[in-house]
C-alpha cells in the first residue's frame, strides 16, 4: 500500500541561507510509514497503538525523567530565548516553525509541564501546557521524525539543550505505547536477524569481498585482502554495510582495504558485526543499541583481534567513540597501547604521517575538492588527541591525497556543519520531500563554493551523508556522483608496492 | 507594627521559603539524575579543569549564544550582568556594617539599573517583533519580562526620583534576617516601594517553577558539563549497570 508520492516544490538554492518567514504547517503532512507488529515486538515494544496509551506514554515520560539527566534538565531549562530558531536546516528548509528546535522541543514540553509541573497542572495556559490527546501524538510522530538529531541546535543554545535527546525521548515513548516507525525498527530487526542493516547474509558478503578482491587485482596487479571473520587477526575493522556495495561508498572499503594492505596490518572484517550503523540510538532506545553493540564486542572476543576500527559513518562513529565503551565495555582484553576504538581516519592518518603509504596526489587532480563535516562526527565525537580533531584529521587526510581544496563557507562547516538532510533514521523515501528540503543550507554553501571556487566534488565520511546527497543532489540540478568517500580519494592516490597500472603498462608499450 | 509591615514580613519569609525549598529540591532532582551516556556538545574539553573553563565561559561571558544572535546575546548579557551588579549593590540593605567593598562600588554601578531596564527593554523587542521568536512565546514568557521590568523600575523609581525612608527598609529586614521582630520598624508605605517588595516576592515564589530554572539548571547542562574521555574512561549509571548484572 504505497503512499502517493507528494508534489513539492525544490528550494531555489541562494547564496547564503536566508532565514524563511514562519509559515506554519507547511511540513504537517510529513510523517514516515509507521511501524508494523512484526518490527515492534522483537525490539520489546508492544505491536500497535496501546488502550490507554496516554496514561502509559505519561507513565514512560516520567521513568525517563528519571533516568536522563539530559531530558530533566532540557525541559526545565528553555527560557525561549530564540537562540535556536534559525539553525535548524528542517526549518530553514521549510519556514514550519514547529522545525524550529526550541518549538519543537515545546511539542514534548508542553505536555510535559501539563502532568509534571505545578505552573502546568495548575495554569495550563499561562505556560503553554496541554494535555496528552491524539492531535498532540500526531503532532510528535510527524515532528520528532523531522529531526536528524544533528545537535546544531546544541552549539547555539546558551545551556546547551540538545534536541536531538528530546527526539531520542519522544520516539522512545512512541516506541513504547506502540507507535514504531518503520524504517528504522525493521532495520534494527534486520541486524538482529542477519547482521547488518541491509539484510546481507554471510555468503552474500563473502562473495562480495571476494568480488572487491578480484577488481582491486584487475586494475592494480596487487592480490590485496579483503578478510571476512580471519581468526586471530590484529585489527577488526566494523564498517556500515553500505560500503559493502553502494556508490560511492564501497571506493572507501577499498581505500581501507589498499591503507591496511601497505601498512602491514592484519586485519579483518566479521559477518557478526558486519554493520556499523546502530539505529538503536536514532529511536533512544539504551537497550536496544546495547544489545546491538554487544555484537561488536562479542564479535572481537571470538576472533580474537587486538584492535577495533571502525570505517566512515557519522553516527556510528559517535555510538562508537562516545557510547561504546559504555555499552559494551570494558575492552580491557584488547591491546591498551590504542584507543578503543579508532577511527580508519586517526589509522590512514598515523600511517600518512609515518610515511608508509606511497601517495601520488596528482591522481585526484581531475577534481576539486570540498568536505562535507557529518553532524555526529563535529558535534558528538572527536578524533585524534586533541579537540576539534575530527576536522583537521579528515581534511588533513584530503589535502595529503588531492592537490585541490576548498573548504564551505565557515559558519557551515566544523561544529556549525549542516546536516545532509537525510541523517537521525529520516534516510527513507516516503519522507523525501523534508530530506530535500533539509538539505538545501547545505546545498547551498555547496552550490557557492562550486560557483567561485570551481569545486567539482564533496567528500564525506558517513554512509548516510553519502546515500542521502546521491539521491538527493540531482533534485538541486548536481551530479549525483559529486559525492566521495574519503577512502576513495586516499584509494585513487595511493600506489601500492608493486602496482601496474594499465597506463603505466602502455607508456612500457610505448618506450619498446 | 502596622498591618502592612506584618503582612510583608509574613510574605518574604513565605516567599523565601518556597524558594529556597523549591531551588534546593530541583537542584538535588539535577544532581540525582544520572547522565547514562556521554553527550557533550564537541569539540569539548578533554579534562575537568577543561570543563570548568568551558562553564566559566557559558555563564560569564554566554559564549554560546554570542555564536548564535548577536542581538539577544548584546541585551541578555547587559540585563544579567546589571542585574548581578544591582544585586550586589542590594548588600547594603542587607549588611550591618556594610562591607568597604560594597560601599565603595556602590555609586558607581547606581545608574546599571538603566542598563537592566535597557537590557530587557531589548529582549522584549525582540520577543515582539521576531516572528520565531513571537511563535515560541507563551503568555508566562512576556509576563516574566513584565515582572522583571516592574522590579527594576520601581526599584530605580526609588533611587532616581522619589527616595523612600530606606533606613527604615534597612531595619525591617536586619529585623526579618536575624528575627528579632521586636526592634523592626514600620515599613515605609511607599507605593515604589510596596511594589517593588510585592513583586520581589512573587518573583521568589515562582522562580522554582518556573523557566528561572535556567540558572541551576546551566551547571547541570550534560551537553556542557561532560568531559570528553569516553575512550579513556568508562563511563556508566547505575541503572545501566543493572542491566549488565542481570544478563
Ligand atoms: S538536532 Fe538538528 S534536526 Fe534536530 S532540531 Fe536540532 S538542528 Fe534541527
Ligand atoms: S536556544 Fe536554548 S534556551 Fe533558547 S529557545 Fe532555544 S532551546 Fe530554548
Amino acid at each position: 500500500m504505497a503512499k502517493k508520492p507528494i508534489e513539492f516544490e525544490v528550494p531555489k538554492l541562494t547564496e547564503y541561507t536566508e532565514v524563511p518567514a514562519v509559515t506554519p504547517d507547511t511540513m504537517a503532512h510529513s510523517s514516515p510509514y509507521v511501524s508494523k507488529v512484526e518490527f515492534q515486538e522483537p525490539l520489546g515494544y508492544p505491536g500497535e497503538l496501546v488502550d490507554g496509551w496516554q496514561d502509559k506514554a505519561i507513565g514512560a515520560m516520567g521513568e525517563m525523567l528519571g533516568k536522563y539527566r539530559s531530558l530533566q534538565v532540557f525541559l526545565d531549562s528553555c527560557v525561549k530565548c530564540g537562540a535556536c530558531t534559525d539553525k535548524c536546516h528542517y526549518y530553514l528548509g521549510t519556514s514550519d516553525p514547529k522545525n524550529m528546535p526550541v518549538a519543537r522541543q515545546d511539542l514534548l514540553r508542553k505536555v510535559y509541564r501539563r502532568y509534571f509541573t505545578f505552573a502546568g497542572k495548575y495554569f495550563p495556559k499561562l505556560v503553554g501546557a496541554v494535555d496528552l490527546d491524539k492531535e498532540v501524538l500526531d503532532d510528535w510522530y510527524s515532528y520528532f521524525h523531522q529531526c536528524s538529531q544533528c545537535r546544531r541546535c546544541s552549539v547555539f543554545c546558551p545551556y546547551g539543550i540538545d534536541t536531538a535527546e528530546i527526539s531520542m525521548a519522544a520516539r522512545e515513548i512512541m516506541d513504547r505505547i506502540g507507535l514504531g516507525q518503520k524504517y528504522c525498527n525493521e532495520i534494527i530487526n534486520k541486524v538482529f536477524k542477519i547482521g547488518n542493516n541491509l539484510g546481507l547474509p554471510e555468503n552474500a558478503l563473502a562473495d562480495t569481498l571476494e568480488g572487491l578482491e578480484e577488481d582491486v587485482e584487475d586494475e592494480t596487479g596487487v592480490a590485496v585482502k579483503y578478510p571476512l571473520d580471519k581468526k586471530g587477526a590484529d585489527i577488526l575493522l566494523v564498517t556500515p554495510s553500505a560500503d559493502f556495495f553502494a556508490e560511492p561508498h564501497v571506493d572507501g572499503l577499498i581505500g581501507y582495504g589498499k591503507v591496511f594492505h601497505e601498512a602491514g596490518a592484519d586485519w579483518t572484517l566479521s559477518s557478526k558485526a558486519s554493520e556499523a550503523a546502530n539505529f538503536g540510538m536514532f529511536i533512544g532506545s539504551y537497550e536496544n543499541m546495547r544489545r546491538i553493540s554487544l555484537r561488536i564486542r562479542e564479535a572481537a572476543l571470538e576472533l580474537g583481534v587486538k584492535r577495533i576500527i571502525f570505517g566512515e559513518c557519522g553516527h556510528a562513529w559517535r555510538v562508537a567513540y562516545s557510547f561504546l565503551n559504555t555499552l559494551a565495555g570494558p575492552f580491557d582484553f584488547l591491546d591498551p597501547k590504542y584507543p578503543v576504538p579508532q577511527h580508519i581516519l586517526e589509522f590512514t592518518w598515523g600511517e600518512i604521517q609515518k610515511g608508509t603509504l606511497n601517495i601520488d596526489k596528482s591522481r585526484n587532480d581531475d577534481m576539486v575538492l570540498t568536505f562535507h563535516d557529518s553532524c555526529n562526527v563535529a558535534r558528538a565525537s572527536r578524533m585524534g588527541d586533541e579537540p576539534g580533531g575530527q576536522f583537521t584529521i579528515p581534511r588533513n587526510v584530503i589535502k595529503a591525497v588531492c592537490n585541490n581544496f576548498v573548504d564551505m563557507a565557515p559558519d557551515t562547516i566544523h561544529e556549525k556543519t549542516f546536516c545532509c538532510g537525510g541523517g537521525g533514521g529520516l534516510l527513507t523515501d516516503d519522507l523525501m520531500e523534508l530530506r530535500v528540503k533539509g538539505a538545501k543550507p547545505r546545498m547551498d554553501a555547496l552550490s557557492t563554493v562550486i560557483e567561485d571556487h570551481g569545486v567539482t566534488h564533496m567528500a564525506a565520511i558517513c554512509a548516510i551523508c553519502k546515500a542521502q546527497f546521491t539521491k538527493v543532489l540531482p533534485f538541486y540540478g548536481m551530479g549525483m556522483d559529486m559525492i566521495q568517500s574519503v577512502h576513495g580519494l586516499v584509494s585513487n592516490a595511493i600506489i601500492l608496492t608493486g602496482q601496474v597500472d594499465d597506463d603505466d603498462e602502455e607508456d612500457a608499450e610505448d618506450a619498446a | 507594627m502596622s498591618f502592612l509591615t506584618v503582612t510583608f514580613a509574613a510574605l518574604f519569609y513565605v516567599a523565601t521559603a518556597i524558594f529556597l525549598i523549591g531551588v534546593v529540591r530541583k537542584i538535588v532532582i539535577f544532581a540525582k539524575t544520572p547522565a547514562p551516556l556521554k553527550i557533550p556538545t564537541t569539540p569539548a574539553p578533554t579534562t575537568k579543569t577543561g570543563v570548568v573553563l568551558r562553564m566559566f565561559r557559558e555563564v560569564a561571558f554566554f559564549e554560546s549564544l554570542f555564536k548564535s544572535t548577536k542581538w539577544t546575546w548584546l541585551f541578555g548579557w547587559v540585563f544579567h550582568m546589571a542585574l548581578f551588579a544591582v544585586l550586589f549593590r542590594h548588600l547594603r540593605y542587607f549588611m550591618d556594617p556594610v562591607p568597604a567593598i560594597v560601599e565603595w562600588v556602590s555609586p558607581l554601578i547606581e545608574y546599571l539599573a538603566f542598563a537592566m531596564i535597557i537590557g530587557l527593554l531589548g529582549l522584549w523587542a525582540r520577543r515582539l517583533l521576531v516572528d520565531r521568536v513571537r511563535y515560541i512565546s507563551a503568555p508566562s514568557d512576556h509576563l516574566m519580562l513584565l515582572l522583571l521590568l516592574l522590579i527594576g523600575i520601581s526599584g530605580a523609581s526609588m533611587t532616581f526620583v522619589a527616595h523612600t525612608d530606606i533606613i527604615a527598609v534597612k531595619e525591617f529586614f536586619r529585623g526579618l534576617l536575624t528575627f528579632s521582630w521586636g526592634s523592626m520598624p514600620n515599613l515605609p508605605a511607599d507605593p515604589f516601594l510596596i511594589v517593588h517588595l510585592a513583586l520581589v516576592a512573587l518573583l521568589l515564589i515562582i522562580f522554582p517553577i518556573s523557566k528561572l530554572l535556567h540558572a541551576p539548571g546551566v551547571f547541570f547542562s550534560p551537553t556542557r558539563n561532560q568531559v570528553d574521555n569516553p575512550r579513556e574512561q568508562r563511563h556508566i549509571a547505575p541503572w545501566a549497570q543493572k542491566l549488565e548484572d542481570r544478563s
